[in-house]
């Protein structure tokens, strides 16, 4: 345990001292995958497909993911009530996504009360990265 | 006062209240704040502080989750900030509704009726227009606080 949090402290202690640190689309993945084995020991991995299934449903609601972000969201989307232009999401086509931890945090949380009405579980959420790092320009 | 520095003065004075200086402030936006302009104009353009009211601003900014059907939620200090912005730079008109709660709709404001008496109802249902949200659909400039009739074309 001791070395284990050396190890920790040795890595994030010049991360930290750098300021904010760039993430990438598959730190976000790492982390989706640690939050769901705590949440479920049965945890099997993400699925691409399951993700896109997910991503153009309708969960009960009147919109689905693809209501902004298109069913293609390697290209530019358009809000649904205002119709304003949204950049792609898929990493391949646009490489702010998926970098910033309070971008991400920020626009799940949101997106998944207008969409399923509850936040969405870290399976969830990983699926449908992993859906969108599959997706190209 | 001189014979000469008198009728100067109503001169300024006329000048002073023939400039547009109320509806200049109105059509070109300079107030401005990154946050503001960032987080609100993600989903779209980031309405002008001067088109409601300090009590609107306070209202909407304290309901963000729940803003026009949406979870348009943000963190704190964001709020904090952008709410700030809004009430230094908002607009003196009073704008409350019917049941006496500070309008949240800029569209509903007498103001902006007014100022959009002219526009045909098949323009707010055209698809290019989709919303009355969407300033920028006819005000070309929107996204730079320019709603000047210079930069106004309205689909055609």
């Amino acid at each position: 345990m001791f070395t284990r949090h050396t190890l920790l402290l040795a890595i994030g202690l010049p991360l930290a001292a750098t300021g904010a640190r760039a993430e990438t689309p598959n730190d976000f993945l790492a982390g989706f995958a640690k939050e769901a084995q705590s949440a479920d020991a049965n945890f099997k991995g993400f699925s691409a497909q399951r993700g896109e299934q997910f991503f153009k449903a309708r969960h009960g609601g009147e919109w689905s993911c693809a209501s902004c972000h298109t069913e293609r969201p390697g290209q530019i989307g358009r809000h649904a009530v205002t119709g304003k232009r949204i950049d792609a999401l898929a990493p391949q086509a646009n490489a702010e996504r998926f970098t910033s931890r309070r971008q991400v945090e920020k626009w799940f949380k949101r997106n998944c009360n207008d969409v399923l009405d509850r936040a969405c579980t870290a399976q969830e959420k990983g699926d449908v990265l992993a859906y969108l790092m599959t997706v190209k320009p | 006062m001189t014979k000469l520095a008198k009728p100067m003065f109503a001169l300024l004075l006329l000048a002073g209240l023939g400039t547009p200086s109320a509806q200049a402030d109105e059509l070109r936006i300079t107030a401005r704040n990154a946050t503001w302009q960032k987080e609100c104009g993600a989903c779209h353009v980031a309405y002008p502080p001067s088109l409601l009211p300090a009590a609107s601003w306070r209202e909407m900014m304290n309901t963000l989750d729940r803003h026009f059907g949406t979870d348009a939620s943000l963190d704190a200090a964001q709020t904090k900030e952008i709410l700030n912005f809004l009430t230094a730079n908002a607009g003196r008109r009073a704008a409350v509704g019917k049941d006496g709660k500070p309008l949240q709709r800029i569209t509903e404001t007498n103001w902006f009726r007014h100022e959009h008496d002219e526009v045909p109802a098949r323009l707010w249902k055209d698809a290019r227009v989709k919303s009355p949200a969407n300033c920028a659909a006819c005000h070309q400039k929107a996204e730079a606080g320019d709603y000047g009739e210079r930069s106004l074309r309205l689909p055609k």
